[in-house]
């Protein structure tokens, strides 16, 4: 037994030598295989009593079991070894770019109005469209303007002809709404409005939203409610609205709502010309005229209607201070959004 | 309308000051653009009086004065204006007075003579334009008091930003009603008394247009002295509300202007022939104005006409030649009340607008005529004398302003403005507005209007007046009810968002170009269709309509490159117009187009720098229309399009209908737009791709699929296109996949022909395709393609 012995510590010694795979196989075959040496011994049981055979063979087995298990040990360690030494080779610098296309961004204007859309589509508003070249009747006469209304004068009108014009602001398409589908009404319109007049802070094209509500029972305080809860939510801050009397042809009665100035929180600054507020939608409850106009019972039906500058939106927003730059379509800005 | 807020508290006078004041008209929607000092910021100026005056011993323009109003005494004061003189009083700024731009005086020596101040011009104070010499006082001019106290300078200018329905506010009279209401205070006007005539002298007046002009109030005011001066106080309100001083007799009629708000007209008596007749003008009619324009006159407009012919455009501005000058001696004044519907839109017409103009279209008082001409009369009679006519009044009663009445439901103010409010408020409210209550039951009220508010006509009028008066603010905020109907979506509506998206993720970025584009533009990119042109553009960059968004494109592609921005994808969606073929209606088309330019791939360590080419757009079109999920309906064919190459240019057809084109910007407009490289572009029309398919399953098969690739020769000219359509139909019904993975001309295979390598993939849904069923399917696809192309297996 004293072989046995000397073998396995022979053995154990040659498995932590082994430089490769092939040095630690030629261990098992020396050692383990059907005529390695630790092998071998199993052979000269036989020459032992029948009492001892069991016990011989037991450790003989132990001891191969022993060897086995360190080329196994060994055998891991050294594939590990090896994969981590191709995994060492195969490292590449993870700080460089990734590979492919930049992704692009919608227009400031477009983000604006898809905002505007997203918070009135909740409240079950529907967007609807319609055509920039716009007949007089849907501009002006429908809403209450007829021709010589000195509310024209405040428009600057590109002319088609004399009885087609740009669309000067999106209220025709509350006409068009109101001549197809019966109240209840509950409609935004976004889009391109066109003002003969263009300097610092005006340009000859525009965006606007015009929103539109028509139920029974609705009333002053409910279009104070809806206007509020949007300046709110757009601007996502608890920013104070005031709402001031104005005029237009086809609202009575007619609003201005303010916002306090963001830029100084009411202080007084350049940007609010020192008023602490900024002017920020024309609204109002909608004329019993245009109801006229479109066959709405105005005794049943009573609405309200509202109309915003989608860039003087974004410019607060975002904080862009030059309107110009919109349509400049410059990447150096488009990529900013 | 301009006004002192000194003047205003003559007719009501509100604990509040000036900025208090204009804080509450905004917010009752008489909008405050400015609340401005009546003069520039100085102190230490007294009224001086000159006593001596003699000319400076070494300069030639100056003089050596001697001025009293310094409490100390007599002071030497040298000044260079030329009217200086003995006996006149003028403005000193005593040594160590301010003026405006922190201007200090001191003690100074002029070319050797000392001087104790300054004798100032108007300019120097910043109390009007004069700067010719030094201001003269009135004589009545009290020496030595504080020039601000004699002027009464401790005032400010208010600025109103009137909407159009608000003409009844163009008066100070208009603002003191709405502050009365506002502040629910009295308002005492002026005394205005009838002026006795003392003689009998008056003018024939006729109304010819009776429908423009149903009211004129004329008087004859004989012996008059133009020279004498407006009063000083006169001035200044004038000043303070933005009008120049002109002469005593201009001066009261826009003073009555600027006071009640009724425009008046003062002619020379000795210019007019005959009466006075108030017609329309004949076409071509000619008459020079005040501003000493000639204008020849159209059929639709008023005149105030004599015997002789044009005297005057009614409402809007005087005739030079009746105009009062420094030689009259008698006027007539007129005082009338134009329709508005006769006078808007006429001064614009001959690109006129005046104070007047900007009162008669808006609506004045119809009845104020009389009084307007009686307060005219009795400042002129202060000023410059003179023996008054009686008051002429012609009226065409029928053709008056109709009065209205208005009723008012009670139930009407809770519900339409969401308010409760006391029967008594609201009666208070309406009253004080100047309306008159006639009648009352358990509904409501019924009320007369009066005939300065234009604007109210309808009950919804009043509510905005309770609710203005009431104060907007005050009004709850209530959120909307609402029923929560579920509205049907159609799942085949493909969102332009969607498209828009992919393109982003395909590095786009969006663009907004304007709609409206040059007209040589639009003739370069799409010379066969006139476009849309505008009546008044702001320029001729910016003059047509756009009939394809590609121009818009190529010039914000062109701007970015000027500014080193050399690669571009940039798309934009938006409307078209294409004119209707002969008089047709006009097509506004909402298209999605995009451009890209520079190379394939961003600038970065592992690209190439390779450039983009046809098959990059189309690539981006085919992801767009992958959004449609109806493949086999959508084709590219080769097109022709006058903005893109020849060559290089595809017509995308959904089942054989054109919704868009795509290719290469043809060279020559590369060359117009200076473009280094070639630029790539796409439009199509949203509405024209139609609505996706919604996808229908096929059961997925259990047995294998083979896949079979040929190699084709066929001639350069044949489109791969076709070779795949007749390949496909030629498979028959078990081929579930098919593709081109390589085309190949040059070494080895004859100049005009190409290799066209496709992969086709066969599967039965039920059962393992057998070779023979393969080999056919693949063979009919052989004979196809050598019958159709004379194509041949390679």
């Amino acid at each position: 037994m004293q072989e046995l012995q000397s073998l396995t510590e022979q053995a154990l010694a040659l498995v932590e030598k082994a430089g490769d795979l092939a040095a630690l196989d030629q261990v098992r075959v020396d050692y383990l295989g059907k005529k390695g040496q630790i092998t071998a011994l199993l052979k000269g049981l036989g020459k032992l009593s029948a009492e001892e055979r069991p016990a011989a063979g037991a450790k003989i087995n132990e001891a191969k079991q022993q060897v086995q298990d360190a080329i196994n040990a060994r055998r891991t360690a050294m594939e590990k070894a090896a994969i981590e030494e191709k995994l060492a080779k195969e490292t590449i610098d993870v700080t460089l770019p990734g590979r492919g296309e930049d992704h692009g961004s919608m227009h400031p204007i477009t983000r604006t109005l898809r905002r505007i859309e997203e918070i009135f589509q909740r409240l079950g508003f529907s967007v609807e469209q319609g055509p920039e070249v716009e007949g007089d009747y849907y501009n002006f006469e429908a809403l209450n303007i007829p021709a010589h209304h000195p509310a024209r004068a405040m428009h600057d009108t590109f002319y088609i002809d004399p009885s087609t014009v740009l669309r000067t602001h999106t209220s025709s398409v509350q006409i068009r709404t109101m001549e197809k589908t019966n109240p209840p009404l509950r409609i935004i319109c976004p889009g391109r409005v066109y003002r003969c007049d263009s300097d610092v802070t005006h340009s000859p094209m525009f965006h606007q939203v015009e929103g539109l509500v028509i139920d029974e029972g609705v009333s002053f305080a409910h279009l104070k409610g809806c206007i509020d809860q949007f300046l709110k939510a757009f601007f996502e801050a608890d920013v104070p609205v005031r709402f001031r009397p104005s005029y237009f042809p086809f609202t009575e009665p007619s609003a201005e709502a303010d916002i306090q100035c963001t830029n100084c929180g009411g202080e007084g600054c350049r940007v609010c010309s020192g008023t602490g507020w900024l002017e920020i939608l024309g609204c109002g409850m909608v004329h019993p005229n245009v109801f006229a106009s479109c066959d709405i019972d105005s005794e049943k039906y009573s609405g309200f209607a509202f109309g915003l500058g989608v860039e003087r939106m974004a410019m607060l927003r975002y904080g862009v201070n030059d309107l110009r730059l919109f349509f400049d379509n410059d990447l150096r800005f488009l990529k900013q959004f | 309308m301009k006004f002192s807020n000194a003047w205003l508290r003559e007719w009501v006078n509100p604990d509040l000051t000036a900025q208090q004041l204009a804080d509450q008209i905004t917010m009752a929607g008489l909008e405050v653009d400015a609340v401005e000092p009546v003069a520039g910021a100085f102190s230490g100026v007294v009224v001086g009086e000159i006593v001596a005056c003699e000319q400076h011993p070494d300069a030639d323009k100056l003089r050596v004065c001697k001025v009293k109003g310094h409490p100390e005494g007599e002071m030497q004061v040298v000044c260079g204006a030329p009217n200086a003189r003995t006996g006149i009083k003028i403005p000193f700024a005593l040594v160590g007075a301010k003026l405006p731009g922190d201007f200090k005086i001191k003690k100074a020596k002029l070319r050797g003579v000392e001087s104790f101040g300054m004798l100032c011009a108007q300019t120097e104070l910043e109390l009007g334009d004069d700067n010719d010499g030094i201001w003269e006082l009135p004589e009545d001019a009290v020496t030595g008091t504080d020039l601000r106290e004699y002027l009464q300078l401790d005032d400010s200018t208010i600025e109103v930003d009137l909407t159009p329905n608000r003409s009844d506010c163009l008066g100070v009279a208009g603002i003191a009603r709405e502050v009365g209401v506002l502040n629910r205070c009295e308002v005492t006007p002026p005394v205005i008394e009838a002026v006795a005539p003392v003689i009998d002298d008056s003018l024939q007046v006729s109304l010819l247009a009776e429908d423009a002009c149903p009211r004129y109030v004329g008087r004859v005011i004989r012996n008059i002295n133009i020279d004498a001066e407006t009063p000083l106080w006169m001035q200044e309100r004038l000043r303070r509300s933005g009008v120049r001083s002109i002469d005593p007799v201009v001066d009261v009629t826009n003073y009555v202007l600027l006071e009640l708000g009724q425009p008046m007209h003062a002619f020379d008596l000795a210019k007019l022939s005959g009466g006075i007749k108030v017609r329309m003008a004949e076409q071509g009619e000619k008459l020079t104005l005040l501003d000493e324009q000639e204008v020849e006159l159209k059929a639709d407009t008023l005149l105030i006409a004599d015997e002789k012919g044009p005297l005057a455009i009614a409402g809007i501005m005087g005739g030079l030649d009746s105009s009062v000058t420094k030689a009259t001696n008698d006027i007539f004044l007129e005082s009338a009340f134009f329709s508005p519907l006769a006078i808007a839109g006429k001064a614009r017409s001959y690109g006129l607008h005046t104070d007047s103009s900007h009162r008669f279209e808006r609506g004045v008082d119809y009845r104020l005529q009389e009084k307007a001409i009686e307060r005219a009369t009795q400042l002129l009679l202060e000023i410059v004398g003179g023996e008054p006519g009686p008051v002429h009044l012609r009226e065409v009663t029928e053709a008056m302003p109709a009065e209205r009445n208005i009723t008012l439901r009670r139930q009407r103010v809770s519900g339409g403005l969401g308010i409760e409010m006391s029967d008594a408020e609201i009666v208070e409210i309406v009253t004080r507005l100047g309306l008159e209550k006639i009648a009352e039951d358990s509904e409501g009220w019924t009320f007369l209007v009066p005939s300065f508010r234009f604007d109210i006509a309808i009950e919804s009028d009043l509510l905005e007046e309770l609710a203005r008066v009431y104060g907007y603010n005050r009004i709850p905020s209530v959120a909307l009810k609402a029923s929560l109907d579920i509205v049907p979506r159609a799942e085949a509506n493909v969102a332009q968002s969607r498209l828009e998206q992919t393109l982003l993720s395909r590095g786009y970025q969006e663009a907004i170009t304007f709609s409206f584009i040059d007209r040589d533009a639009s003739a370069k990119f799409d010379p066969e269709v006139e476009p849309v042109a505008l009546q008044n553009p702001i320029s001729a960059e910016l003059s047509v309509m756009r009939t394809t968004l590609m121009p818009g494109l190529v010039k914000a592609l062109q701007y970015n490159l000027n500014r080193q921005q050399d690669r571009l994808r940039l798309f934009e969606t938006g409307l078209r117009f294409v004119p209707g073929n002969e008089g047709g209606a006009l097509q506004q088309e909402r298209m999605l187009a995009g451009l890209i330019y520079g190379t394939r791939q961003p600038e970065g360590w592992t690209g190439s720098k390779d450039l983009v080419d046809f098959y990059d757009i189309k690539a981006d079109v085919e992801a767009l229309l992958s959004h449609f999920e109806a493949e086999g309906e959508f084709t590219f064919v080769p097109a022709r399009h006058s903005a893109l190459h020849p060559g290089q240019c595809a017509e995308l057809q959904r089942n054989g209908k054109p919704v868009g084109v795509l290719g290469a910007l043809h060279p020559e407009l590369q060359k117009a737009y200076d473009l280094p490289k070639g630029a790539f572009l796409f439009e199509l029309s949203l509405d024209g791709l139609g609505q996706a398919v919604i996808p229908a399953f096929i059961p997925l098969s259990k047995f294998p699929e083979v896949r079979r690739d040929l190699a084709i020769l066929a001639d350069v000219e044949t489109p791969v296109g076709q070779l795949a359509e007749s390949a496909v139909s030629a498979a028959g019904e078990f081929l579930t996949d098919f593709n081109i993975f390589d085309v190949y001309q040059g070494k080895g295979i004859d100049f005009n022909r190409k290799s066209v390598a496709m992969g086709l993939t066969f599967q039965h849904p039920s059962r393992t395709l057998n070779d023979e069923e393969i080999n056919a399917a693949v063979q009919a696809v052989v004979s196809e393609l050598e019958q159709k192309y004379n194509a041949s297996l390679r």
